[in-house]
């Protein structure tokens, strides 16, 4: 039913929060209570004077009640249908169910904002206790820490007759263990606080990376301009703490260089604007794809016209680069959705894959991927290439054909029956 | 004839506890703190218990209790393990490699006993 059709169900929801009878309105605006009756259930049409004294009558402005407040409402329904992830039958009757029950509706739509918030706290918290070594062995260390000690104190306080020599020995254990503990929780107190926001977190060089990178919002217009050398944004990095953090900064700034030099800014900047596609801008600037794909994915924002975001794995399928875009969940490490176009270029190295996907329970935000699998190494007899894939990210705005549905990884994504799952989904087991 | 345990534990405290304990109850303790030979350890022992820590240097006791039940004459040996990843997931992995009892840190020393004397006792029903 049409959103300016359900004028009278809006009628009957605002006289009841009033708790005003029917005959009694019908009354104030000297219509029959039958007719009122009609209009409420949409059966009438309403508009002219009436429309105007029955607002009136209910303290209200005629818009609400031909517009309705419930257009973000609406969407809300419509977006919780679409990431239920079912066949909602009654799709077509959302305005319908916001302007008969719009505090329901709000009921449903709050309950759908708190699952996607809490979804995203479970991919986030499931994320590093499942693939976070530091966090894993921190905690370790606090629990087989109080293991030692409850079990030395318990030794002290229930063995009647117990040697000096082991009374001597428990007790120095106990003050060393004791100390142990206090150091290791102050640790990992440390380490959580530090990591209380997901993108500041530091822990593993790959994150070190990531925060830097971030910093710099991908794009580094200074090592462009050739007024500092990657070794000296390095150097001055706060973020890049270990040496393995170092080392693969400057790994990736030094191939942002190549890129940059290969692809300058204001060329590809025009090129951009012009509105010359990937596959045709690799020509134009004598570049491989893999090369133009991390070219773009450095442009500023403004600059390509759009957000966007990158992934880069090597063969096995392990993260070695990413950079995030908002709606497209990128797993910290590993262990990503294997229906991604990312590991469809891997089957067909060299081959380009386009893709228009979509991510389960993720608001139905669709992105146009673009991926590209390439050897690494140069060709050599006797000796497999190493591949390398990449896939760029971009929003898309408007939906022309049917969407790959993927996910972000097992653990988290709600698909049912889906071929490529690894592992159940926690969001099954425990919600 | 004396009982033998081979306790496989990269913390050396509670090494020295579980030790205590199990000598006052008769027990002969070997221990042994990385987990790369711990195999071989326990092969050349030939004990009637083994107590295992999951997360070791070298090898994880997940690893080592896979390893383990691939020896004939070690498919029945009892093992306790220890660890500090208590949720039901690793329990049942553990069970599915071959664990005959899963215990967490912080465990207290009545029950590292009482598994200890029961995984025995039903050893020698066997």
């Amino acid at each position: 039913m049409a959103r300016e059709t359900l004028t009278g169900s809006r009628i009957r929801e605002r006289r009841l929060f009033l708790e005003l009878r029917q005959a009694a309105l019908a009354r104030q605006v000297n219509i029959s209570a039958s007719y009122l009756n009609l209009i409420e259930h949409n059966r009438r049409r309403i508009g002219g004077k009436l429309l105007v004294d029955i607002a009136k009558a209910l303290g209200v402005e005629p818009s609400m009640l031909t517009e309705g407040a419930e257009v973000a409402l609406i969407a809300a329904l419509r977006e919780a249908a679409a990431d239920s992830g079912k066949p909602v039958a009654e799709l077509d009757h959302a305005d319908e169910f916001a302007g008969r029950f719009p505090g329901w509706a709000e009921v449903l739509a709050g309950e759908h904002r708190r699952v996607a918030s809490l979804e995203r706290t479970v991919q986030v918290l499931s994320d590093r206790l499942t693939h976070d070594p530091h966090l894993a062995a921190s905690l370790h260390e606090v629990l087989s820490t109080a293991a030692a000690i409850r079990s030395t104190a318990s030794i002290l306080a229930e063995t009647g007759e117990l040697e000096q020599e082991w009374r001597d020995r428990f007790h120095r254990n106990l003050n060393e263990d004791s100390r142990r503990l206090a150091e290791s929780s102050k640790s990992l107190v440390s380490f959580l606080d530090q990591s209380s926001t997901g993108s500041e977190r530091r822990g593993v060089p790959q994150e070190e990376v990531e925060a830097f990178f971030t910093a710099h919002d991908y794009h580094f217009a200074s090592l462009e301009q050739g007024d500092v050398s990657p070794e000296e944004l390095v150097a001055s990095a706060p973020e890049l703490q270990s040496d393995a953090a170092r080392s693969t900064a400057l790994a990736a700034l030094n191939q942002y260089r190549e890129d940059a030099e290969k692809i300058p800014l204001a060329e590809i900047a025009q090129a951009v604007t012009n509105g010359v596609g990937p596959a045709n801008l690799a020509v134009l600037f004598r570049s491989d794809l893999p090369q133009l794909l991390r070219r773009l994915a450095a442009l500023p924002e403004d600059v390509l016209g759009q957000a966007s975001g990158l992934v880069i794995c090597d063969a096995s399928g392990a993260v070695l680069f990413r950079k995030p875009i908002a709606g497209f969940a990128l797993p910290r490490f590993g262990a990503s959705c294997p229906l991604w176009p990312l590991y469809a270029a891997l089957a067909r190295p060299q081959v380009p894959v386009r893709r228009q996907v979509v991510q389960h329970g993720r608001n139905a935000a669709v992105f146009e991927c673009l991926a590209i699998a390439w050897p690494q190494t140069p060709p050599e007899f006797d000796s497999d290439p190493v591949y390398r894939t990449m896939m760029l990210i971009l929003p898309v705005a408007e939906t022309q054909a049917e969407s790959l549905a993927v996910g972000s990884s097992c653990r988290v994504c709600m698909a049912r029956d889906c071929v490529a799952r690894r592992e159940p989904s926690i969001l099954d087991e425990e919600f | 004839m004396g009982r033998h345990v081979v306790l496989i534990e990269d913390e050396p405290n509670i090494i020295e506890a579980i030790r205590f304990l199990l000598t006052r109850e008769g027990w002969t303790v070997d221990a042994h703190s990385d987990g790369s030979d711990a195999v071989e350890v326990i092969k050349a022992a030939n004990p009637d218990l083994v107590i295992l820590d999951l997360m070791l240097p070298g090898k994880s006791g997940m690893e080592i209790i896979k390893d383990v039940r691939e020896e004939e004459n070690l498919r029945n040996l009892p093992v306790l393990m220890l660890t500090a990843r208590g949720q039901a997931r690793d329990r049942d992995m553990a069970e599915k490699a071959g664990v005959s009892r899963f215990m967490t840190k912080p465990f207290s020393n009545t029950e590292v006993l009482a598994a200890v004397r029961d995984l025995h006792a039903q050893a020698n029903q066997e």
